[in-house]
């Protein structure tokens, strides 16, 4: 028998055991859009605390904030597109729960994801200057070109991740995955910027599989980039995980509304929704769906 | 005589019609309008999106599906196009100070602020690497403030003290709001006052306006849409009138 990469299929309970507290952890997707959030309501439900997170900001951030597992948040925006601003992380902002806070342009974001990525410490852009990101971070530098031009540029600082959480629609036992809907975001980027990169995905395949009936320019992470491979469908609700699913605006609604309102009616949401397993939240959502139609 | 959301959709038009080929990216529903309005009038060249990641090589109404696509647009390439330059950003601003610099991130103090918004988004590299105007549509002194809570977009004044790599492709071309049209060529680059939507009055715009406006002794009224216009506007880009939940009918002065 020949010998082939090795099998890296593991549940949501194993990657969870793979975090510790005090991580630094970057979330893929983008604001309300193919996160990875049956992996968020397992780090919901577990222990961790005093985590860093890194994401351009949805429910994952909002959910995080409110349960009080972070202690620092990079971010450029959080929002639910049609939802705009986040309760729950408005909530946090308000109330001072954060203790860390960058906010980044989201340009500046990708830099630090790149310079990460290609294990630099920084990278010279030319959004921050000027405005209060650079007021309120004082701490980032600028850079000053060595060439005749001497542009004074912003040195945005890697933003090193200890673990990456991706959704993708569909992977291979190994972790090449492809992305079906229309914009990868930057999941490669949170991939090569992290220690250990983990991607759930609606389904898995063989590896023959992923090229069948999709350009192979949809393979957005190799193998080598992934170190565990989790099957959730479904895993990525309430947010997009086009094609295989839009997002769940009634759910969403829903959501904000129990994050707008005061704690019992939050208290309820999560005590129906995120205190049990992800099969005990697909199952609530499917009643609500019902329930809803 | 065409209502307020009419006029407002083609000053924003206007904004546009001396870009040429370039991303014309429209932030809420009255730049998406004016963007395509221009796109069908003044300026055909322009580069327009689904508002995700799709290039559109027609003009459909607003929100509608399944036009032609010539070109794809997902995030990663709006950051290339955004430092490469060829783009205009129409973006909102919860707040617009004398110089020209927006807020969309938070009021109050950043370290705990009262009331959270957005974040910076795009905010801080837009305004230092393409061309940025603002929409506003209610125009108040809470939106015109002397000086934002935290400048996420920035103006010229600020972008030269920041140095030549922050001022080099800083360009701040219009602010529309539902009473006036701005640029920010006033007295040390300040807002200036270029037109007043017909039916509003230079005073009322002063007093809806927290701090000294730069007001040219002769002040035009803003041109009212073509027929031409009106018809695409009401026919074909915006049936439903959409636009009236931005800027409502009854704001057209008889």
């Amino acid at each position: 028998m020949t010998k082939g990469p090795r099998d890296k299929r593991m549940s949501i309970d194993e990657v969870i055991a793979e975090l510790k507290d005090g991580m630094t952890i970057g979330i893929g997707g983008w604001g309300p859009r193919r996160k990875p959030m049956a992996l968020v309501r397992a780090i919901l439900r577990s222990d961790l605390e005093d985590l860093t997170i890194v994401s351009w900001g949805g429910a994952d951030v909002g959910l995080l904030a409110r349960a009080g597992k972070i202690k620092k948040l990079v971010y450029a925006f959080v929002s639910l597109d049609s939802v705009p601003l986040e309760p729950n992380f408005q909530k946090a902002r308000q109330e001072g729960t954060i203790p860390e806070l960058v906010e980044l342009d989201e340009g500046m974001f990708q830099t630090g994801l790149r310079a990460a990525a290609q294990r630099l410490p920084f990278l010279p852009m030319r959004a921050g200057l000027g405005s209060d990101v650079l007021v309120n971070q004082p701490w980032i530098k600028t850079v000053t070109s060595p060439y005749d031009d001497q542009e004074e540029l912003v040195a945005v600082p890697a933003l090193h991740l200890d673990v990456a959480l991706v959704h993708l629609n569909r992977a291979d036992q190994h972790g090449n995955a492809t992305y079906l809907g229309p914009d990868p975001y930057f999941d490669d980027l949170f991939c090569m910027a992290a220690d250990r990169a983990y991607v759930s995905v609606e389904q898995v395949t063989d590896t023959a599989g992923l090229t069948v009936d999709t350009p192979v320019q949809r393979l957005l992470l190799s193998r080598m980039m992934v170190s565990g491979v989790v099957e959730t469908p479904n895993g990525a609700h309430f947010t997009t995980c086009t094609p295989d699913y839009e997002r769940d605006e009634k759910f969403q609604r829903a959501y904000a509304a129990a994050a707008s309102g005061g704690d019992e009616g939050w208290a309820a949401f999560s005590a129906r929704f995120l205190e049990g397993d992800e099969a005990a939240y697909q199952a609530a959502v499917a009643a609500f769906r019902e329930e809803q139609a | 005589m065409s209502t307020r959301a009419d006029v407002c959709a083609a000053a924003i038009a206007d904004a546009f019609q001396d870009d040429g080929e370039i991303f014309a990216s429209p932030m809420g529903l009255l730049p998406m309008l004016g963007v395509r309005l221009a796109k069908l009038t003044s300026n055909p060249d322009l580069v327009i999106s689904d508002g995700e990641s799709l290039f559109l090589a027609g003009v459909p109404p607003l929100f509608a599906k399944g036009d032609v696509v010539e070109g794809w647009i997902p995030f990663r390439k709006v950051f290339d196009v955004v430092a490469y330059g060829k783009r205009h950003v129409m973006m909102g601003a919860t707040q617009v100070d004398r110089h020209g610099n927006q807020n969309i991130s938070a009021i109050g103090d950043w370290a705990q602020p009262k009331r959270q918004l957005l974040g910076s988004r795009g905010a801080p590299g837009n305004t230092v690497n393409n061309r940025t105007s603002y929409w506003v549509p209610k125009h108040s002194p809470r939106v015109f403030v002397e000086r934002v809570d935290i400048v996420s977009g920035v103006g010229p004044k600020l972008a030269k003290e920041a140095g030549p790599a922050a001022a080099r492709y800083n360009d701040i071309h219009r602010i529309v709001s539902n009473l006036a049209v701005f640029d920010v060529t006033g007295a040390g680059d300040t807002l200036r006052l270029l037109s007043v939507h017909p039916g509003v009055s230079v005073d009322e715009v002063r007093e809806a306006t927290g701090f000294e406006l730069d007001v040219p002794a002769d002040v035009p009224t803003t041109r009212e849409p073509t027929t031409e216009e009106q018809v695409l506007i009401k026919e074909v880009l915006d049936p439903k009138g959409l636009r009236f939940k931005e800027v409502p009918q009854e704001e057209a002065q008889p």
